[in-house]
């Protein structure tokens, strides 16, 4: 947090152009605000804060596999029907599903792990398309499975105790917590070592490499992380619906949101899924009632985003200004 | 004689997903991308032969006659400005804009037409077929489709070891500075190699539209995903693989069919996956060619 010393040369390293404290208050009032959030705003507010926030999970999960660690991923719809199917399990097994989101997020990351293995084998374009054909296979096998409710689903267990009121408010505190955990985990992840890593394999991979850098399990790691996350979304979208079903739980537009949400808020940048989301959710709301349009403006400007300004809208405002708002790299000030 | 039968449908299957594959794999090998919006240009192929051929007042059955040449120059277009633009920048770029891409088209496709399932008809013709014995039937129709789907890629075997261009398109996809020093342009050749792509994906999605039904969502989870499993069962790489991965990933659905018709898309993934987990570089595939 603090600035590490360097040779007394009139000069110190910092990673933000502002207090480290601001930080950490910005941070514990944005929480504050958004914990409070359902007895300040009205509850149309609230239900749509509690799909950004699905969506911002979605899309930091993303920007971490494809903008830091290079891996385009458009599978991730898997990790999210694992998460929402383990929840359910858990659920049906008699397990209060508030609590079992953790131990849902898990299984999606304990899942990612084999598929690694077999993944990793492809590269690039070919990756991309295997991560699908997993995902797809995870949909196969779990419409198979009669006990899940195969094609048609199955309500979420253990939520008919909850008053319509106490559910809302329930089910938003968990999507936002859940959200606020895996952005604050992301960017600590980013500034530690791991975050090191991945910024010298962005840079050059052979050369991170030959100066001994674990590139593999790296990428191993970032994975199963963001199988994680994702899984984490699709435990608490299971508890929001609250009823579980493979065409949406795997559904395919959830991969098109996060990833158009992340190219346009900025690739890359911590900042970005943030920026990506509120674009998304500005969009959503003024295209109401014209059916898949929103998807076909969100991806047309994705698409022109990523030809002509592959920075987004955060990489645009940081060249703009110099400022980072969530900084994780170093910079040099004058004393 | 039933498990004869299961095998015989699979290799006819096999044809589609050859055809399906062909252009994915020779984009592959010539620019190193993968074009993830692949299957939708087959599925607007197939719209294209619904909706416009019936206005021209030919059998439907040569509907294609007409839609693969505009299929080509759609392609050619395609690659000259929205991929070229992309290419410039990245092969990650690449990705991205053939995924947006691909989500528009479906999205289009869905605002348009609505989900409904769109047929090529062609009348009588898709119900003829050869009665072999009690158990086997081969339909015609499938058939036809197999040996078109072996034509074309004997053709385009030929194509790209004997004729001036298709030395170019090699010349270019093995060092494209070096083609470029010796006076080829690189970006017309790219150019050429997509129209030959997206023509014979269109043959490809117009023919799947007279087998069965399109919908807009058709393109990515049925026919990038197939086109995808069989280059990389094949070797990726290998035209000749192409065709053989694509009939093997024909005949592992028809098996997990027989079980369960649950389970024939799910017996192709994993097929897929096994090839993956004990011989990544595919069956006649060369190792390069992973990285």
């Amino acid at each position: 947090m603090s600035a590490t010393l360097v040779p007394d040369v009139g000069r110190t390293v910092v990673r933000a152009n502002y207090h480290p404290a601001v930080l950490v208050a910005g941070v514990a009032l944005v929480a504050a605000f958004f914990t409070a959030a359902p007895w300040i705003l009205p509850a149309a507010w609230v239900s749509v804060l509690d799909n950004f926030f699905l969506l911002l999970i979605l899309a930091t999960m993303w920007n971490l596999l494809a903008g830091y660690a290079g891996m385009v991923s458009i599978g991730q719809q898997g990790f999210i029907g694992l998460g929402s199917y383990a929840l359910l399990y858990l659920a049906l097994k008699g397990m209060n599903p508030f609590a079992a989101i953790p131990l849902a997020a898990l299984i999606a990351g304990a899942i990612a792990v084999p598929v690694t293995f077999l993944l990793f084998r492809l590269r690039g374009g070919y990756f991309a398309v295997a991560t699908w054909v997993v995902a797809d296979s995870a949909m196969l096998i779990i419409l198979s499975i009669s006990y899940l409710g195969g094609g048609t689903g199955r309500p979420m267990p253990g939520l008919t105790s909850l008053s319509p009121a106490q559910y809302n408010h329930d089910s938003y505190l968990a999507t936002w917590l859940t959200a606020l955990v895996v952005s604050v985990g992301t960017y600590l992840l980013l500034r530690s070592r791991l975050g090191l890593v991945l910024a010298s394999m962005r840079d050059s991979e052979t050369a991170a490499r030959s100066s001994g850098a674990k590139v593999t399990s790296t990428r191993r790691w970032v994975f199963v992380i963001a199988a994680v996350g994702c899984g984490a979304a699709g435990a608490v979208l299971a508890i929001s619906q609250p009823f579980v079903q493979p065409g949406n739980a795997f559904n395919i537009n959830w991969l098109a949101e996060m990833l158009f949400a992340t190219i346009i808020g900025g690739i890359g940048t911590v900042e970005g899924p943030i920026v990506g989301t509120i674009v998304y959710f500005v969009l959503y709301q003024s295209l109401q009632g014209l059916g898949a349009w929103y998807l076909i403006i969100f991806g047309a400007l994705a698409v022109a985003v990523a030809l002509w300004q592959p920075g987004g809208v955060w990489g645009l405002v940081r060249d703009k200004t110099r400022f980072e708002l969530l900084p994780v790299g170093y910079r040099v000030r004058e004393r | 004689m039933t498990w004869t039968n299961v095998i015989v449908q699979g290799v006819l299957f096999g044809g589609f997903y050859a055809l399906f594959a062909c252009g994915l794999s020779l984009l592959f090998g010539v620019m190193r991308i993968i074009n993830l919006a692949h299957g939708d240009i087959a599925v607007v192929a197939g719209y294209t032969a619904v909706f416009l051929v019936p206005h021209l007042h030919i059998a439907a059955v040569w509907g294609f006659i007409v839609v693969v040449p505009i299929f080509a120059l759609v392609g050619y277009v395609l690659q000259r400005t929205l991929l070229q633009a992309a290419l410039d920048r990245s092969p990650f770029t690449t990705l991205l804009v053939t995924f947006g891409l691909s989500v528009l088209i479906e999205n289009l496709l869905l605002e348009i037409y609505t989900a409904n399932g769109q047929s090529v008809n062609i009348g009588s013709l898709i119900g003829n077929s050869w009665q072999v014995n009690s158990v086997i039937y081969v339909s015609w129709f499938q058939l036809v489709v197999l040996l078109v789907a072996v034509a074309v890629l004997g053709v385009l075997q030929v194509y790209l070891s004997k004729t001036s261009t298709g030395r170019l398109i090699r010349a270019v996809s093995d060092d494209r500075e070096a083609a470029q020093i010796c006076g080829a342009n690189y970006r017309h050749i790219f150019g050429i190699a997509a129209a030959i792509a997206v023509a014979t994906v269109a043959l490809a999605g117009i023919s799947y539209g007279i087998l069965t039904e399109l919908t807009p969502t058709t393109g990515g989870s049925q026919v990038l995903l197939y086109a995808f499993e069989a280059v990389v069962i094949g070797g990726i790489g290998s035209l000749w693989g192409t065709l053989i991965g694509g009939i093997l990933l024909g005949v592992a659905q028809q098996i997990g069919a027989h079980y369960n018709p649950a389970y024939q898309v799910l017996a192709g993934h994993v097929l897929f996956l096994a090839i993956l987990a004990l011989r990544p570089q595919g069956l006649f595939g060369k190792k390069e060619a992973l990285t």
